[in-house]
């Protein structure tokens, strides 16, 4: 036997000894009733061609890796960025454990969120029982301060009605009648993360200003000169709400960031197990009626947020997951436009560090060819810095984007020279990608950890940014907005650049000579 | 523009619900009100008398075709009838798929966020037979219909189903802002009719808003799918409609909170007008050959 207690092989190794070659060749011999070689290698090129991505854009019924989440998700991250505040899922235990998972393998970190647990029977007779049960539960056991309520596809189905459930859960004194049980309904086959995240958004914010489900009276805004700021869903929260409070700070602007979870999601190890850390308190949640302005930094991830917001007196403004110089300048303008605060000349210097370092690597970025994919904010944002930097985002893709957004993509890619053999692909998925990524080849992809498998296939090398990532560690711990944050991104690019031409000059006494150490 | 009031008519199915509703509303509508009716039943029926069609194109029919619903447009889906009465239909399945329910849920979000609500003084569900499951009772969560009115006849199975309704109505009246605005008789010339359809508001706590009479004007009109409003506005049975219009009209606000009865209890209202006999409990499982050999 190759494996002994002496010297135990990794399976990296221990499957590639002969014991096991023999064993996967019979296997494939005798069980799989495998095509001839030639022909998987004939339909593998076809699958490269015109013709077949044709016939994959004319699908209808079937989606192939959407690179997108269910609205829970986003539910349960919007929840997370309050204070002491538990998300709670009305429905089944395993939509939760997913919940709670994702994150944990992309944050690595744990992640509380409970299920009202419902069960067949649940299904049958509607999940009232569950909702008291669940929540008198978790108020004795967690002690949270405040329990956000989101539902799963079970929920909606059978039509449970959370207002009222919530209303007689506290009747029957699960819960102090006026204790805060935000709640949001968010039908997993609806919409996406990004949708979950603000119909919770607006759950929360509209319990606080809109008299707590009748339990106090409405909010009178006095209208004050802080600021709200509101992320969005954002796979580097962790890095960027840290970077966004030191860019207000740097300025001196009032501010309440409306959904923080960077803390819990970033607790430090010593000794103490901390199931909530930071948060955005209730108390500014509510006083956060009286802002002058409320920033989003990504609009479809407010998109029904917003409009509650502004009709309450406010103004609002949004932008699109803003990276790089330009962008960044627009939100700082704006932000000192509003608040009147000047921008700081901490920041000023910050930006002409990128500045530099961005025309410092211009020869390495200026035309090179990107697909990118992910949440259509996100899409946005990195197409207008690779623009800026002299790039071609050639291919831009978000399943979850929608008509709105593809319009958006067209009108950014017509604002540049760089944008004009550009295309952006609304509700389509990664197989459609994979098949433009062959018949219209890019030199890098940009996707989260899931663009492996298309890099592997395609041979396009991919630079992983995104939601989410979990092949790769703390990268969530860096900010991506302010100039640091396009500091980041560009070292990013540039690595992947400089590896590829590395991988490419690395065959001895063939290609080496241009194996540089200067590059 | 005032403020907007939102009913839902509630029923068994077959009772004439439809046909009362679009009666009913077509006479406000004639009284200068702007009416959005909200069809809330799978076989898409509930406007037919509106817009003399037989069957409109459903919600979720078109988002079907079009892949989701949010691919579509308030216009694709909403037409305008008699009276500028607009009228959408929800749709649903095929009887025995999938969930009809929930298509009640998804189209009446979808009516809100496209502001279908925006400008009428009147929405009005129109839902299918009993409430089956919590999407049926989407028209009577809260911020939605505030009065609720059943229409029911002299029959056993009409009243039971109108007691169930009223059950559905208690649930979230407590937590919501929902009540029974009246029961609405639609006869059928059963026995003691009337008694019955005023004892059995009585029982519920609330009252026998309008008792409609039987007329055979209504079907004349049906097959030409227009109202009795439209196809004969000076007959005797508009005007039973125009009068009950006017009191659902007048009726703001004083919608109950219902006290549903048992089935028991709802035997025994039975018995006391002397529509069922009392049951002999010695002859309950008893075969006609058991029955005989004891006599």
């Amino acid at each position: 036997m190759p494996q002994n207690a002496d010297n135990v092989l990794d399976h990296f190794n221990l499957f590639r000894q002969p014991e096991y070659l023999e064993m996967f060749e019979k296997k494939k011999k005798e069980f799989e009733n495998h095509h001839p070689d030639a022909e998987v290698e004939r339909v593998r090129e076809w699958a490269k061609t015109k013709e077949y991505q044709e016939k994959n854009f004319a699908r209808e019924a079937l989606t192939v890796n959407p690179a997108k989440a269910c609205q829970p998700l986003g539910a349960v991250f919007a929840s997370l960025g309050f204070e002491q505040t538990i998300p709670f899922v009305h429905g089944s235990q395993g939509c939760v454990a997913y919940y709670r998972s994702h994150f944990s393998r992309h944050f690595k970190e744990p992640t509380s969120c409970v299920s009202s647990s419902m069960t067949e029977d649940a299904a049958v007779f509607g999940g009232l029982n569950n909702m008291i049960d669940g929540l008198a539960n978790t108020y004795n056991m967690y002690k949270p301060k405040m329990i956000s309520v989101s539902t799963t596809c079970m929920a909606e189905v059978i039509g449970d009605d959370l207002n009222a459930f919530i209303k007689t859960s506290k009747e029957k004194g699960s819960v102090p009648a006026d204790y805060d049980v935000p709640f949001a309904h968010t039908p997993a086959f609806v919409g996406s993360h990004v949708t979950g995240y603000d119909n919770v958004m607006k759950g929360i914010v509209e319990h606080f200003w809109n008299g707590k489900a009748g339990t106090a009276p409405k909010l009178e805004r006095v209208p004050n000169n802080s600021i709200n700021f509101i992320g969005g869903f954002d796979g580097y929260v962790v890095g960027n709400i840290r970077e966004v409070k030191r860019i207000f700070e740097s300025m001196g602007v009032e501010y309440t960031i409306l959904g923080d979870p960077s803390d819990v999601w970033d607790t430090p190890t010593d000794g103490e197990f901390r199931m909530y850390d930071g948060g955005t308190k209730l108390e500014d949640a509510a006083n956060a009626i009286h802002a002058k302005a409320t920033f989003s930094m990504q609009h479809f991830s407010t998109e029904k947020t917003l409009p509650l917001i502004a009709a309450s007196g406010q103004e609002t403004y949004s932008f699109h997951h803003p990276v790089g110089v330009r962008a960044t300048d627009e939100f700082l303008m704006k932000v000192s436009e509003v608040t009147g605060k000047p921008i700081s000349k901490e920041l000023t210097r910050e930006r002409g560090r990128l500045v530099d370092a961005i025309a410092d690597s211009s020869a390495h970025l200026h035309g090179k060819r990107f697909a990118i994919y992910g949440d259509p904010d996100l899409c946005y944002g990195l197409a207008a810095f690779l623009m800026e930097l002299g790039a071609e985002p050639i291919t831009v893709l978000a399943s979850n984007g929608g008509k709105l957004w593809e319009e958006q993509m067209k009108q950014l890619f017509a604002s540049s020279p760089f944008g004009k053999n550009c295309t952006a692909y609304a509700g389509k998925d990664l197989w459609h990608l994979r098949s433009l990524l062959f018949t219209e080849p890019v030199d890098f992809l940009i996707g989260n950890t899931y663009g492996k498998y298309l890099e592997r296939d395609t041979g396009t090398p991919l630079i992983r940014i995104g939601f989410p990532v979990f092949d790769r560690h703390h990268y969530h711990r860096y900010p991506v907005w302010g100039y640091q944050g396009g500091l980041n991104v560009l070292v990013w690019l540039l690595d992947k650049v400089f590896d590829e031409i590395d991988r490419n000059t690395n065959v001895v006494a063939k290609s080496d000579y241009s194996f540089d150490i200067i590059r | 523009m005032s403020e907007l009031r939102q009913i839902a008519f509630y029923g068994k199915g077959g009772i004439g619900k439809s046909t009362t509703s679009q009666n009913t509303l077509a006479a406000l509508a004639q009284q200068g009100k702007k009416i959005l009716i909200v069809g809330c039943d799978p076989k898409a029926d509930s406007t037919r008398l509106i817009l003399h069609a037989k069957a409109q194109d459903t919600i979720l029919s078109l988002a079907a075709e079009a892949g989701s619903v949010e691919d579509l447009e308030l216009e694709d889906v909403m037409k305008v009838g008699f009276e500028d009465i607009r009228c959408v239909e929800s749709g649903g399945p095929e009887p025995g798929v999938g969930c009809a329910g929930r298509g009640v849920i998804t189209s009446i979000n979808f009516l809100e966020e496209q502001g279908a609500y925006d400008g009428v003084d009147y929405v009005s569900y129109d839902v299918l037979g009993d409430v089956v499951c919590g999407g049926f009772a989407m028209p009577i969560r809260e911020n939605k219909a505030q009065e609720i009115y059943i229409v029911m006849s002299g029959e056993m199975m009409a009243m039971y189903a109108g007691n169930n309704i009223s059950k559905g109505i208690l649930k979230y009246a407590n937590s919501g802002g929902v009540r029974l605005g009246g029961l609405v008789c639609n006869e059928r010339q059963t026995d003691k009719e009337y008694e019955l359809a005023e004892s059995l508001a009585k029982k519920l706590g609330t009252q026998l808003i309008y008792f409609v009479p039987r007329d055979n004007i209504v079907q004349h009109a049906e097959l030409r799918r227009m109202t009795v409003i439209e196809y004969a506005p000076d007959s005797v049975q508009a005007g039973h409609y125009r009068s009950l219009a006017e009191k659902v009209h007048a009726n703001k606000g004083n919608g109950i909170i219902p006290t549903p009865i048992t089935m028991d209890e709802l035997e025994d209202l039975l018995m006391e007008h002397g529509v069922m006999k009392a049951v002999d409990e010695s002859q309950v499982g008893k075969t006609a050959a058991d029955l005989a050999a004891i006599a």
